[in-house]
């Protein structure tokens, strides 16, 4: 039942992620967000708060969402997280909620990257004239490629290093299977932009990018919309049982930045900022990782995967390699993680993929996940990392109307 | 240095042209790295906490303190972690290997030179000590200078 204070997720979509060429930001963001209210069964007129988040656009994307769908005069927030933008988006529409400012509000996360190449990666510095200082380190030529890399599978691939020389066990083969894992998965999502399975082999002759990340260890960029309605229990409980029934439960909203840590100048620290959130959300929630159905985390690259497995305690300190030996985040394993593929094969539209998360972990919840369905899914865990860096967890509950 | 703690610092251009006559005098990449006769990285080092900053703070991000000094940081260590960029924006060389190398406890983001770019020969956990790298010369014929770390066996 719901209690007045509890947030609930009322109506949620993920559009295809893929390549949507026939579709601007504001075509697909306005598909997610119409679909969402229409799986919510409410209009824009119910809606009292809207947060949208497009990182690589030219911003304002609420206001030209809500011109494409109904202005209403609503507060608007435009929100920019880097990769937990839609996560973000998320945590404001709950926060108004909470705060008793509205009842219903909607967030939405759209991207468009299709054909985008790498991402984080600055283009090297032309040094005709005379050497000029330039940015915080005084730099007279680029710094990308001579002092250390800044784009995403290098930064990324550190890190699933760095985890290894802690704790040892990894190699290229351990990475490359928990990527194995994710394509695997993918084959049950119509919605992933990749959906074929791909072999250990394959995944290690792919193109090297940064080992050990080859491509397939990359997450894809593609276009993608996700959005979704929540609302207060007071409300939920004014609506129709159906909608009731199909609403599913916020148990934790946590958003989280990085606390210094010695080394987090020179490689981004995505581990402390996830476990204090994981600590958070589970405390919010009352609940521990052993009662968690499935996760969706940010498997950016097949390198951050691991990390992740043990920033939310899904196994002891350190035994991120021997819990995924296990065989436990295989979808038929103890602790599912990723079975919608993951970014690596469902892509990763940067502002869509905090809510794109929450929408998968729903699915499960609502027994609606289809082929894929995770057996009597009753807590889900979602998860995003934006450099440098936010952390957004939620942890969603199936109704029990 | 042009690092600018609390305290005040002075400019990296007359810090580093102090040994030899301007026009010839090479320039650093970056302005933590100091070159001369004994070249190594410097930083600015938080007085209450002894957090280390490479580029300027108005406080430290550790403790908020807002005194600073500036510190020589070690210029051997060991390889935390690395990366072999093979793919990589337009006009950077690849492949490279980039890694944190802990510096006495320092951590220093860096390329790693003058070993193989391969799995089979960077190690976590090796011994590297801090080299300089040219990056050319411009116009006026001054030459730019970089850092890396290499195997120090």
């Amino acid at each position: 039942m719901a209690s007045s204070s509890d947030i609930w997720i009322l109506g949620i979509n993920m559009t295809k992620f893929g390549k949507h060429t026939d579709k601007d930001i504001v075509d697909l963001g306005a598909q997610a967000a119409m679909a969402a209210v229409a799986d919510a069964g409410v209009t824009m007129k119910d809606i009292g708060i809207l947060a949208a988040g497009n990182l690589m656009g030219r911003g304002a994307i609420a206001q030209s969402l809500q011109k494409q769908i109904g202005q209403t005069g609503i507060p608007a927030y435009n929100v920019s997280n880097a990769c937990a933008t839609g996560a973000t988006a998320l945590r404001v529409a709950i926060m108004a909620i909470k705060a008793g400012e509205t009842d219903m509000g909607m967030a939405v996360g759209v991207e468009k990257l299709a054909g985008a190449g790498l991402l984080g990666a600055s283009p090297a510095k032309s040094s005709d004239g005379t050497w000029q200082r330039e940015g915080r380190y005084g730099a007279v030529a680029g710094i990308d490629g001579r002092i250390g890399t800044d784009n995403m599978p290098g930064t990324f691939a550190q890190v699933g290093m760095e985890y290894g020389h802690k704790y040892g066990g990894v190699d290229f083969e351990l990475f490359a299977k928990i990527s194995e894992k994710n394509h695997a998965h993918s084959t049950l999502n119509p919605l992933a932009a990749y959906t074929k399975a791909m072999s250990l082999e394959q995944i290690m002759n792919e193109p090297m990018i940064a080992y050990p990340n080859t491509r397939a260890m990359c997450s894809a960029n593609c276009d993608g919309a996700a959005a979704a309605v929540v609302v207060s229990g007071e409300k939920l409980r004014t609506l129709s049982l159906e909608q009731q029934r199909r609403a599913v439960k916020v148990s934790a909203s946590i958003l989280t930045s990085d606390p210094y840590q010695e080394a987090c100048q020179v490689l981004p620290d995505v581990n402390t900022l996830t476990k204090i959130a994981a600590k958070q959300a589970y405390e919010q929630a009352g609940i521990g990782p052993e009662d968690l159905s499935l996760v969706e985390l940010h498997d950016c690259f097949a390198t951050a995967e691991l990390v992740h497995y043990d920033n939310l305690g899904l196994c002891e300190e350190g035994g991120a390699v021997d819990f995924f030996n296990s065989g436990a985040p295989w979808r038929h394993g103890r602790m599912p993680v990723n079975v919608s593929g993951g970014l690596q094969s469902k892509g990763h539209p940067i502002a869509a993929t905090g809510i794109a998360n929450i929408w998968e972990v729903c699915q499960h919840l609502r027994s609606e996940a289809g082929p894929r369905q995770i057996e009597g899914a009753k807590v889900g865990l979602a998860h995003v990392i934006g450099l440098a860096s936010a952390c957004g967890i939620h942890i969603l509950e199936k109704s029990a109307a | 240095m042009d690092l600018h703690g609390g305290n005040g610092q002075t400019d990296a251009m007359s810090t580093i042209s102090t040994t030899s006559t301007p026009t010839s005098s090479p320039i650093a990449h970056v302005s933590y790295l100091v070159l001369g006769d004994d070249p190594h990285l410097v930083a600015n080092e938080c007085v209450g906490c002894g957090a280390r900053f490479f580029d300027r703070r108005n406080a430290c991000a550790g403790c908020f303190g807002t005194e600073f000094r500036q510190v020589a940081i070690e210029t051997t260590g060991e390889v935390r972690s690395f990366t072999i960029v093979t793919f990589a924006a337009p006009g950077v060389p690849v492949p490279f290997v980039a890694a944190v190398v802990d510096c006495g406890g320092t951590s220093v983001r860096a390329n790693l030179v003058n070993v193989e770019p391969s799995p089979d020969h960077v190690r976590l956990g090796m011994k590297v000590r801090l080299v300089l790298t040219s990056l050319g010369t411009d116009t006026q014929g001054v030459e730019a200078v970089s850092f890396a770390f290499e195997p120090n066996s």
